[in-house]
């Protein structure tokens, strides 16, 4: 494919990110109350994905060390609370395995607590747990932390509110429009039902951010695991950068 | 083979812990001969600064190619090497974010014809389930933001004018700069699009 300056352009082909619906929540939820003053109130604006959206940062590699998937040993001790290893792959729509690609999470301690100033549950901080981590997907697309069961917390959304336990999760992919911050929740969570933020997803959708509990993926007498896959958006079947193959 | 899409969800008021990198305003090295700052504040719909926001921003080099494979035309490494195309910036007390690049050039359109200059934007932050994108275009670029294909394809000329940053004075002897405020709601609210 040719493209001559950009005066000159006839035009070119160009593989979009499909955004299909019933995926994502709506920005207006009023349930979750933070989005009222938020959520923008004009409709959004279609665009036509361009050279800009279909290309994206392909960094991390430089910026990651195999340690910071640990997020037990980035301290003097260890942190309190039950050790467990969160694993799985990244994937697109498409199916396809999302290889190098860098995962940032955050989280509280076990005891329900964020490292941050703007946190006032009276829940101890834990001197030997920070909560970020980040690693690179391997070329299978495969991730794997290390990390503390975070404890759920009370919050002041509603009377008598609380977070389900949950991970923060930060992707980038390989292209601007499959960047995706979402969270990650643990099976047969009992908070579930009054989680507006976790209620916000569709229905249908909902149960792809709950991880499955790995006894088989386990370290015995050492962690627990629970594996989550984890899809981006994928282009379809009809384009595919040159020299890339089509799974 | 297909796979369901796995669902958005808020940053939360904590992205502070996990998101935030040392280098993360600098697109390109401080310093760099024609290097622009772009600053601005997120407001609320209540006009208040929004303190704990991530502002990221993806663009072009000056020559308005990609190192990526993504771009038909073939990857191409940045003239400068310290570009990266990638900005990245918590916002302050005050709302504030800053970012550090050089001004993008044009890009062929799928259409045939020319986007002009632009830097592709994201914001997430508490209250926000699913990111906001939009677009940062520059004031100089007037012939080239009318024909700009996403500029014309927004009915409302006044609301265009929310996607365009202004010119700010630098210090004394030293470079300008642009102002890109972010409003989530009310008179002024910031275009966003669904990309």
């Amino acid at each position: 494919m040719t493209i001559g300056t950009p005066a000159a352009s006839t035009g070119f082909a160009l593989a979009s990110y499909q955004r299909p619906a019933g995926v994502n929540p709506p920005l207006d939820y009023p349930a979750y109350r933070s989005t009222a003053l938020r959520a923008p109130r004009q409709p959004l604006q279609v665009m036509r994905q361009g050279l800009t959206e279909v290309t994206g940062p392909l960094l991390g590699r430089e910026r990651v060390i195999a340690a910071d998937a640990d997020l037990t040993t980035q301290h003097e001790g260890e942190p309190i609370g039950e050790r467990i290893i969160v694993t799985g792959r990244v994937l697109d729509g498409d199916g396809r395995a999302v290889p190098d690609t860098l995962i940032e999470i955050w989280q509280a301690n076990a005891a329900g607590r964020y490292r941050h100033g703007a946190d006032r549950h009276p829940a101890p901080l834990d001197p030997n747990f920070t909560g970020a981590g980040r690693c690179m997907t391997d070329s299978e697309g495969r991730y794997r932390f290390v990390t503390i069961k975070p404890g759920a917390y009370p919050w002041q959304n509603h009377p008598n509110a609380w977070r389900a336990q949950h991970i923060h999760f930060s992707l980038f992919g390989r292209a601007f429009t499959q960047r995706l911050i979402t969270q990650m929740f643990f099976p047969g969570d009992p908070l579930f039902a009054q989680d507006p933020i976790f209620n916000s997803a569709p229905e249908a959708a909902r149960e792809r951010m709950i991880s499955r509990f790995r006894l088989d993926l386990t370290e015995p007498d050492w962690a627990l695991a629970y594996e989550w896959d984890i899809v981006l958006r994928g282009r379809g079947a009809a384009l595919f950068e040159a020299g890339e193959e089509r799974a | 083979m297909t796979a369901l899409l796995t669902p958005s969800q808020t940053a939360g008021p904590y992205l502070a812990i996990g998101l935030p990198w040392p280098d993360g305003p600098f697109v390109v090295a401080e310093g760099t001969p024609g290097a622009i700052t772009i600053t601005g504040v997120v407001w609320d719909g209540a006009g208040e600064p929004v303190h704990d926001a991530l502002v990221e921003t993806w663009q072009a080099d000056p020559d308005g190619r990609f190192d990526h494979p993504g771009d038909p035309r073939g990857r191409r490494r940045p003239a400068e090497p310290s570009f990266r195309g990638f900005g990245r910036c918590l916002t302050g007390r005050d709302g504030s974010y800053r970012i550090v690049t050089l001004q993008p050039g044009p890009l062929p359109s799928p259409d045939g014809g020319t986007e002009a200059p632009h830097i592709d934007v994201s914001v997430f932050a508490r209250g926000l389930l699913d990111r906001l994108v939009t677009r940062i275009y520059f004031p100089g670029e007037r012939a080239a933001n009318q024909a700009d294909p996403v500029l014309r394809a927004v009915a409302d000329p006044g609301r265009r004018a929310t996607l365009i940053a202004a010119a700010q004075p630098g210090p004394p002897g030293g470079p300008g700069g642009f102002r890109f405020d972010i409003h989530l709601q009310g008179d002024q609210e910031t275009i966003f699009f669904d990309v």
